[in-house]
């Protein structure tokens, strides 16, 4: 495949899946306008959901969900040496994803209420910059291809890729969407990182912040608007908490 | 009998979700034969407990990458069951569009780039990209078009976001495209039916008890009674009588029975139990390609996944003619939280899902209970995968042609392991 005459590079690509939905993964599947030409552009040499082989000799490892058993973190720490690029792919493998809800219990009793007298082994859930190094991240929930194809094509060029700055309001104005605080509900969209296009609040869900905070978020201002607005303080904390992606702020 | 076999396989691959399969024959018997979820557990059950209800469906869709809308479905169905909400008929007709969305796009993935690939005998459909390129093509079509009806109604692919507790959020625009797209799809069909006529299907039989709403005037997908080829016919809230889960060792998913030791729920035994409200086109196909109710060849979840794909683009067709000449009722209403339980069942592209909720009067989670499809799958997995080495361990057969056809069996429920541990 040349572009204006030149060869460009082909990454060995692996794609690894750990605790999750696997939606990430099948984003790599969808916008299937493309996904001969990905494929192209990218060597796959192992990704277990659709393919039967295998390799170590990749340079970019994809990694998608959260950690949260010892083999798991075994598993990443070898694919780890094997990784010139380790990239976290969608918001579990970030900041722990919804997966990391289950950290605000205890989690002999999260076991008892499933497993009941038989408990299963689990962790605490971590992202996969708490067990590793990790060299990129893509957030989303899932994670939207065509940024995937961006980062792709910055990575085979290498020029390095920005994502955005602005928050998910941004984009809103952008697309006429009507704001969803007006429509009485919570949005974080004020605070959330963007480049995503704001699928939710254009769909009437409002903004739950799947790719975790835009850079240089007003938290204070949002909290007092949110609070005028009168949502309660447990429905704030629990939007904020949803993905793990805010876990850091004050 | 000198037949010795071994299988140690870990991570079976082109399935959704991690799972073993462990075989071990030793002078023609059978020491082990085994299919074992490893997956990690996330304890879904426990992190919906304290939640909004507005929440419920938005964390809910998370349990499944795949089957989304079918788990977003099945949640605020169970909310709008436990507040005593009835929906408008506009917005139950969009959800059941977005419905056949997912179930095409999930069919089509699993039978064009996971399953295909063990007839054609390559490890992936990457390669076919190069051999088969119209069979990839087509394929691709078809799996864009079910992400697309996904897109149109519930504002994206996968994880939606406009279908909401009391309805759907809009009206949807583009469905004149739509139709436009449903009707152009006839010709792909044509051509996976006729892909799937080549294939060399292993003919095995294991008698199997199977579980799945009980259709009344259309083949079943969002709620309704329960029925199982064995002769149970339950109301929606007495699933617990058709799942009875239970713990086991080796397993992080659960087991489920009903009459026998496990059953098998999904496409088949969709087909098995409503086959006669399938599109008369759907028929024709599963008679062209020797698919016949009660059929107890596991490997032909295949052809009723295909049968399936051809209703639901024809039932798609009547929706988006039924939607275009509707009049002005709104697609969402309005709604009041109060104490309640509810209780829901949709058959999603792997079989019959149960989200079961208790609330608080200001609208808060206080139990939770999902039943997925493969957990319900599973034991009957793991039951056939052993009947089927005994049928198989004989003279001549290697290790590598039984842990193909092992993993073949695995493949043909379509598993979806990682939500069946959730």
């Amino acid at each position: 495949m040349k572009y204006l005459g030149i060869e460009p590079k082909r990454p060995k690509v692996g794609v690894f899946d750990f605790t999750g939905c696997e939606g990430c993964e099948l984003q790599l599947a969808n916008k299937e306008e493309t996904v001969p030409a990905f494929l192209q552009a990218i060597e796959v040499v192992d990704f277990r959901e659709i393919s039967s082989t295998s390799s170590d000799d990749y340079e970019v490892a994809l990694i998608e969900g959260a950690i949260t058993r010892d083999d798991e973190i075994r598993r990443l720490k070898e694919i780890r040496k094997h990784a010139k690029l380790l990239v976290a792919l969608g918001s579990c493998a970030c900041f722990g994803g919804v997966n990391r809800l289950k950290n605000g219990y205890d989690l002999d009793a999260v076991n008892q209420e499933v497993y009941g007298t038989e408990p299963k082994e689990t962790l605490p859930t971590q992202a996969v910059k708490e067990v590793v190094s990790v060299d990129l991240e893509i957030p989303g929930c899932p994670v939207d291809k065509a940024e995937v194809e961006r980062i792709v094509q910055h990575l085979i060029w290498d020029v390095p890729y920005q994502f955005p700055a602005y928050p998910v309001c941004f984009e809103c104005k952008q697309r006429y969407t009507t704001c969803v605080f007006e429509l009485g509900q919570l949005c974080l969209g004020p605070i959330a990182r963007g480049g995503c296009h704001a699928p939710c609040p254009a769909g009437g869900s409002g903004c739950w912040g799947c790719r975790g905070p835009a850079a240089d978020p007003n938290l204070e201002e949002f909290l007092q608007i949110a609070k005028d607005r009168g949502f309660k303080k447990r429905e704030i904390k629990e939007r904020l908490s949803f993905y793990g992606g805010f876990e850091d702020m004050p | 009998m000198k037949v010795d076999l071994n299988i140690d396989l870990h991570h079976l691959t082109r399935v959704e979700g991690h799972g073993n399969i462990h075989v071990q024959v030793k002078d023609g018997k059978i020491k082990q034969a085994r299919w074992d979820v490893v997956e990690t557990p996330r304890y879904f059950e426990v992190m919906l407990k304290g939640k909004h209800y507005t929440s419920a469906g938005i964390l809910t869709a998370r349990i499944c990458g795949i089957c989304s809308i079918g788990h977003c479905l099945a949640s605020l169905r169970a909310t709008e069951q436990a507040f005593g909400i009835n929906i408008t008929n506009k917005a139950a007709q969009l959800r059941l569009l977005a419905k056949h969305g997912e179930t095409l796009q999930s069919h089509i993935l699993h039978l064009f780039f996971l399953a295909a690939p063990d007839f054609l005998k390559v490890p992936s459909a990457i390669p076919l990209l190069d051999s088969h390129p119209d069979i990839v093509a087509a394929g691709l079509r078809l799996k864009a078009l079910g992400n697309r009806i996904c897109e149109v109604v519930g504002g994206r692919a996968t994880h939606p976001v406009s279908l909401l507790v009391g309805g759907v959020a809009r009206m949807p625009e583009g469905l004149d495209d739509l139709q436009y797209d449903l009707e152009s799809a006839q010709d792909d069909l044509a051509a996976a039916a006729e892909l799937f006529g080549t294939f060399d299907i292993p003919e095995f039989q294991r008698e199997t008890e199977f579980v799945s709403l009980k259709g009344e005037e259309e083949y079943p997908w969002i709620g309704g009674r329960l029925v199982s080829s064995d002769g149970v016919d339950k109301a929606e809230h007495e699933y617990t009588v058709m799942t009875n889960e239970e713990v086991v060792e080796n397993n992080t998913s659960k087991w489920c029975k009903l009459s026998r030791e496990s059953f098998a729920v999904g496409a088949l035994a969709r087909f098995n139990n409503n086959h006669h409200l399938l599109h008369p086109q759907a028929l024709e196909v599963a008679t062209g390609l020797g698919l016949k109710p009660v059929c107890h060849n596991p490997f032909m979840n295949n052809v009723a996944q295909l049968v399936e794909c051809v209703h639901v683009v024809h039932d798609a067709m009547r929706l988006v003619d039924a939607l275009q000449g509707s009049d002005s009722e709104p697609t969402l209403v309005p709604v009041t939280p109060k104490a309640g339980e509810g209780i829901s069942a949709v058959e999603v592209p792997r079989g019959i899902l149960y989200h079961h909720y208790r609330y608080d009067e200001k609208g808060y989670i206080t139990k939770a209970n999902c039943v997925i499809p493969t957990t319900q799958n599973n034991a009957n997995i793991h039951h056939t995968l052993r009947d089927l080495v005994a049928a198989n361990a004989r003279e001549g057969m290697t290790s590598e042609q039984l842990e193909l056809l092992c993993s073949m069996l695995v493949r043909a429920y379509d598993p979806c392991v990682s939500c069946s541990v959730h």
